[in-house]
Parts: structure tokens; sequence; C-alpha cells
């Protein structure tokens, strides 16, 4: 499934339903860059989950709210609840692994 | 711009940079510090030497060998390394930048996290590997670095830019640098806070209030530039293709200690041998 854009207008009914895999970045942060292609291929692979990105420059009261102090992290929601946060670049299998 | 940049001048490094520079590629070898090698008493299970060697005097061996082909191994301080995708790479050393168009990581296995209460808890809810990353966060708050030499000021420095409340944590360590940054010698006892940092305690029984901690133990190694980089990890080892020594970064090489499994000579001669031979192709290929 295509990769979505999170922001404050989007983000609560996307994450209240289903399993959701949420990456918080910036264009600053080198390993945000690293991290984001593999979001990317996870998206692509099933679309039993969807996969967003929030930018935490321009989403600043959506990181604080997720407390995100560390960039790339990685949020997996289940129904609206955080089943598992990922701090650094994260492997595709690690990531696929939460996703079950 | 160099072929090749090696930081390290271990038996993987050095391994790595004397495949490179007989293919003609133009290397350069970085490295600070003392390596694992030196301290090795005596090295009796490498092929060649009769009576052994020690571990020192290989290593100076090594070093020696590579000078003699020509190739640059220069004693300078690595305090980043920046990708800069289709620019290269570019290495901040104390002095110095160089560019290069590929890296070998060959630092040994220098731990990344230091042992105290506290540390793995609050990763990514105040402590941090990378100030450039994550300095934003810190806006005008009370921060705090771990550590003790000129990586530790690097990453204050970076810090800088978002906030003037930083203290330099030693941990215990000396520190006698020059810097315009409160420095606390005290040795640390645990990190605490209600899900997020909130304060350092020391072993005196005092606290200090901090929201950000930075780690940046000692000299920069293998893993601090891979966090920085984005280079996937297996806990404190770099997670490569075994057959090639990339990284799942294109052009970063890691070889040596730093990958994990045997801490070996012969081992880390292989892994350098691997990735320079590698290197070779991906040069060739780009041209």
């Amino acid at each position: 499934m295509e990769v979505l854009k999170l922001t404050s207008e989007n983000f609560d009914e996307t994450i209240n339903s289903g399993t959701v895999l949420v990456d918080f970045y910036a264009d600053w942060c080198g390993p945000c860059k690293m991290q984001s292609p593999i979001v990317d291929e996870v998206a692509s692979l099933s679309s039993d989950y969807k996969v967003g990105k929030v930018n935490v420059d321009d989403e600043d009261e959506i990181a604080m709210k997720f407390r995100i102090s560390s960039i790339p992290t990685l949020l997996v929601f289940k129904n609206g609840e955080v089943v598992k946060k990922f701090v650094g670049v994260t492997s595709k299998e690690n990531i696929l692994d939460a996703l079950k | 711009m160099f072929d090749s940049i090696v930081i390290g001048a271990g038996p993987a490094g050095i391994s790595a940079a004397l495949y490179l520079k007989r293919a003609n590629k133009n290397v350069l070898v970085l490295y600070h510090g003392e390596s694992q090698l030196e301290k090795a008493h005596k090295i009796d299970n490498f092929y060649g030497f009769p009576n052994g060697i020690s571990g020192k005097d290989l290593y100076q061996n090594g070093i020696e060998q590579a000078r003699n082909l020509g190739i640059e191994v220069l004693d300078e301080e690595v305090l980043d390394v920046k990708n800069e995708l289709e620019n290269g790479f570019l290495v901040k050393t104390l002095n110095n930048e160089y560019s290069s168009k590929t890296i070998v990581i060959a630092t040994g296995n220098k731990k990344l996290k230091p042992n105290i209460d506290g540390i793995l808890e609050f990763e990514g809810a105040g402590v941090s590997y990378c100030a450039i990353c994550d300095g934003f966060f810190y806006r005008k708050k009370k921060v705090s670095v771990i550590g003790n030499s000129n990586y530790a000021i690097s990453e204050a420095n970076d810090l800088s830019n978002v906030t003037d409340d930083i203290t330099i944590l030693t941990d215990g360590a000396e520190f006698d640098l020059e810097v315009p940054y409160k420095v606390d010698k005290r040795k640390i006892k645990k990190i605490g806070g209600d899900g997020m940092v909130e304060y350092v305690e020391f072993t005196d029984g005092k606290r200090i209030d901090t929201r950000g901690i930075f780690i940046a133990l000692g000299v920069a190694g293998g893993l601090d530039f891979a966090k920085k980089l984005g280079i996937l990890l297996d806990k404190e080892t770099i997670k490569v293709d075994n057959s090639n020594m990339r990284t799942n970064i294109d052009g970063i090489y890691a070889v040596g200690n730093i990958n994990g499994g045997l801490l070996q000579v012969n081992k880390a001669a292989y892994e350098g041998a691997l990735a320079g031979l590698d290197i070779i192709k991906y040069l060739n290929n780009k041209k």
C-alpha cells in the first residue's frame, strides 16, 4: 500500500483502526534517510496494515503527544494503542515481526 | 577525493588498505588511541611467526607495511562521518576534513553504551546517541553529554546550536580540556525520571536535573558512527553481508571485531581482504 503522509488532520483517524506502522522522521536526520526506504518496502509488501510517516519538524504536536525524543522512532499501533516502539534504524525483519 | 578512507589501523583495516593500494586505489588510513591488538601480550596462533609475536609488534608491523607500500596512515581522531550521498562521505577529524567515495569501519569493538543504570530504559526517552539528529527535541532545555574526550566536546558543540545549558558528565574519568560548558566529574549511579529522563544521580547521592543525555564515550568508534549514519546494528555489533562486508549503506563497509564473531587476527585480516576486494569492484563499477 502507499505510504500515508500523516498530519494532525488525519493522524487519529488513521491509527484508530487496524495495525499501523508510523515512522517519525526529519529531513535533516541522517539515519532517518536510511530508515525511510525500509519503511517504504514494508508498505509495499502487504495490505494487512497501514504505513504512515510523520515529519516531526512540521508536526510538533504529534511528536510531543507520543513523547518522541529521538529519530527515527517507529511506533506500531493496534486499534489506536501503541504496541511496539523502535528507536533508531530498524531492519525490515524486525518491523514485519511487530506487524504480525 | 579518496577512493576509500579506512578508520582503524589494526589487522582488519590495514588488510583492506593493502588490497586497495595494490589495485592502485587512493586510500587513507586514520587511527587514534590504543588498538585491542596492542594489548595482546603474545600471539602464537597466527601464521608465519615461529616464536609467536607480541600484539604490539604485529600492530606496528602492519602500519609499517602499509606505509612502505605508500599508503598514508595518519594518527588523527575521527569525530564524525557524514553521508553526502552522491558526493560520497565526509570524514571530520579533530583538525581536518577528508572526502571519500567509500568508508571502511575498522575501529574495533569499543563499547557504545556506558554501564549506567537507566541507559537502556530511557533510550528514545531522553537518552540519545546522536546530537545532530535529536538536539531538536531539547531546544532551550538542560542537556548532558556523557564522555571525556574530543568526541564528547564535538557532540556538545552540536547541541550548543539549540541550548545554552550543557554539562559534560565524565562519569569519574579525568577531563583536562578547556570547554565553554559545565563539567562534572562525579561517578554516575543512575539515570531516572517518570517515563522520560529527568535527572542524573551520582554515587554521592546528589542529583542534577537534565532532560536529554547524549552518549559520547571516549574516542568515537564504529558504533557511534553507525548510530549517526543509520547503519543497522545487531546489539553492539554492525550487521554486514558476510560475503563482502557491506553494511546497509551503499559504500560503507565494516570489518574486524566490530562485526562480532571470532575476535582473532585471522578473521580480522580475512574480512579486511573481502572488503578491499569488494570495494575495488564497487569503484570500478561506478566509473
